[in-house]
């Protein structure tokens, strides 16, 4: 006798069955090599298993065997949307291990830096956010003044993605005048753009029935999952490192910490786009506020003297000679510091055995903690959603995998 | 953090577990405080629920070998994000045989954490739901990360690493 089966039944029926879908790792739409496996009942994902480690480099294990002054260009790879920060963070490490006093003018250079790169980093994940709604307009926009701040470090430093800005102790040379100028047309130029990315964005309404609701996770659950920088402070935590333990004269500036309510796409994209704007504040103050002096900390161990000064001058050329050859001594100890990156916490932890090179080196790496909670984030929503989600937090490949 | 609040710490911590101390101290300006292997989780909860301490946020958790005393320290950094207090605990297993409890109940962002851990070092966590590795491939038979799995092969002839070696 045959059974008739309704639509209902069939889906009560427990023999109910899934499809598979295999999202990256390759795919273009995850915008870094991300894979998951996600079990799909029609369009609604039901739940995903991440993989990780594909662009997997082995660099706690490479630090163990570089010297300090060499470790700033691992650095630089993992999250390479904001690499300045991640150098500078790490410079600062080496500097609190071995308690050098940093000159006020380096720091406010510093900042200035590193607030550019915070920019570039959020202006990249609010772009791509952008793209993944559909409107690439704002994409363009943004990139050329991506450009503009990736000019500013070549003025600087000469790399512009991965950048190694700055040395341990300060900076390898004082800003030039032609840097003066970019920074100043930038922040002249950007206020307009971003003016221009909001009135696309912020109030559309395709946008923000796109964007509102997709992909939240509450105060509680993003503490208890590990987050930290604007993702956290979009669910509503007003934590930033900057403001909780000051690092690099950050006390001496204005500024104000965006908080989201729902922890969704949107305010991700919101509390990043303050950010920007503060960060631009910040700058200006900074630069304002720049006081006199030298570029760089007096630390003949560490700070590489001019080149000129090795070929005449016999103390230059000892230590030039010491530091390449790594025969510096640094105390024994363990210390960890921390920085705000583009995407949270960046942490530090360094145990040094007095050799030339870190004995263990682990980094605390935002991203890492944070796309755990990526499949209990999208469980229950669209497909198109996932991929929208995994945009606005901002998961970076490079310092996911290390 | 002054060093008033890691003997604030302390005298939480030996309301009930003074036996399991072994070490307090400050490393420039982080309280680190290491304890026995056996009841470590059960003092993260303690402190976790304890009024006076409330350390609710894991900020990281990494493991470090010591060839020398053949042990892997595991070391955990909790954060209370109220008052702003950080603290570093730390726990040196065997390294013959690197076990300890999960944190995983009390923080799911220990998950990843735990098995990247594992996936270095072989520290195995009881009662962890996904122990498996996570960044290296799966059928690594080693934990790269110890010691005596050196970066480089060290018996190569082609280099002399006498001057520029660790």
């Amino acid at each position: 006798m045959e059974v008739k089966q309704t639509t209902d039944q069939y889906y009560q029926a427990e023999e109910k069955q899934y499809s598979y879908l295999n999202l990256g790792p390759t795919h273009p739409a995850t915008h870094g090599i991300f894979q998951n496996v996600l079990k799909m009942d029609g369009e609604i994902i039901m739940d995903a298993e991440p993989t990780i480690g594909y662009i997997h480099r082995a660099f706690e294990k490479l630090a163990e065997r570089r010297p300090f002054y060499q470790i700033t260009t691992i650095t630089d790879r993992m999250n390479y949307c904001s690499a300045p920060i991640n150098n500078i963070g790490w410079h600062m490490t080496v500097e609190k291990l071995l308690g050098v006093e940093i000159p006020k003018r380096v720091q406010y250079l510093r900042v200035i830096v590193m607030e550019l790169a915070r920019i570039t980093d959020h202006l990249i994940c609010n772009a791509v956010i952008a793209v993944d709604t559909g409107a690439l307009t704002g994409f363009v926009y943004m990139f050329q003044q991506r450009e503009l701040v990736y000019e500013i470090y070549e003025e600087l430093c000469g790399a512009r993605l991965t950048s190694n800005v700055g040395r341990i102790g300060g900076f390898e040379r004082d800003f030039t005048p032609k840097a003066w100028e970019k920074i100043g047309r930038f922040l002249k130029e950007f206020p307009l753009v971003m003016k221009e990315f909001e009135n696309l964005l912020v109030r559309n309404r395709i946008f923000m029935d796109r964007s509102i609701g997709t992909g939240g996770i509450t105060a509680e659950r993003a503490l208890s999952y590990g987050f930290t920088g604007p993702n956290l402070r979009a669910a509503g935590v007003d934590y930033d490192v900057r403001a909780a333990m000051p690092y690099s004269s950050y006390e001496d500036f204005d500024f104000i910490i965006p908080i989201g309510t729902n922890g969704d796409v949107y305010d991700r994209f919101m509390v990043r786009q303050e950010e920007m704007w503060q960060s631009m504040s910040i700058i200006k103050q900074a630069i304002a506020k720049l006081p006199e002096g030298p570029f760089h900390a007096d630390v003949p161990d560490f700070y590489l003297p001019p080149k000129e000064e090795v070929y005449n001058n016999m103390e230059a050329l000892i230590y030039h000679f010491k530091i390449v050859m790594g025969e510096t001594d640094v105390p024994k100890g363990e210390v960890y510091h921390s920085v705000e990156g583009g995407n949270g916490e960046l942490g530090y932890y360094l145990v040094s055995d007095g050799g030339r090179t870190p004995y263990r080196l682990h980094f605390r790496r935002p991203c890492f903690i944070y796309y755990q909670a990526y499949p209990e984030m999208i469980k229950g929503s669209m497909l198109s959603d996932a991929i929208l989600t995994l945009s606005s937090m901002n998961v970076i490949a490079g310092e996911l995998d290390s | 953090m002054e060093g008033t609040d890691q003997e604030k710490i302390l005298m939480v911590l030996k309301e009930k577990y003074e036996d399991q101390i072994l070490l307090a101290e400050m490393l420039y300006d982080f309280s680190t405080i290491t304890l026995k292997k056996d009841k470590i989780v059960e003092v993260i909860k303690f402190l976790y629920d304890h009024p006076a301490t409330k350390f609710q946020f894991l900020t990281t958790l990494c493991g470090i070998h010591y060839p020398e005393s053949n042990q892997i320290a595991v070391m955990y950094q909790l954060h209370n994000l109220v008052s702003n207090q950080r603290l570093r605990l730390k726990t040196y297993l065997p390294a013959d045989n690197p076990v300890v409890s999960t944190l995983t109940p009390l923080f799911p962002a220990a998950n990843w954490m735990e098995r990247e851990t594992y996936d270095f070092f072989g520290v195995i966590f009881e009662g962890h739901p996904n122990l498996k590795r996570i960044l290296n491939v799966e059928e690594m038979i080693i934990f790269p990360l110890r010691k005596e799995y050196p970066l480089e092969d060290q018996i190569r002839d082609d280099k002399n690493d006498a001057m520029f070696g660790r």
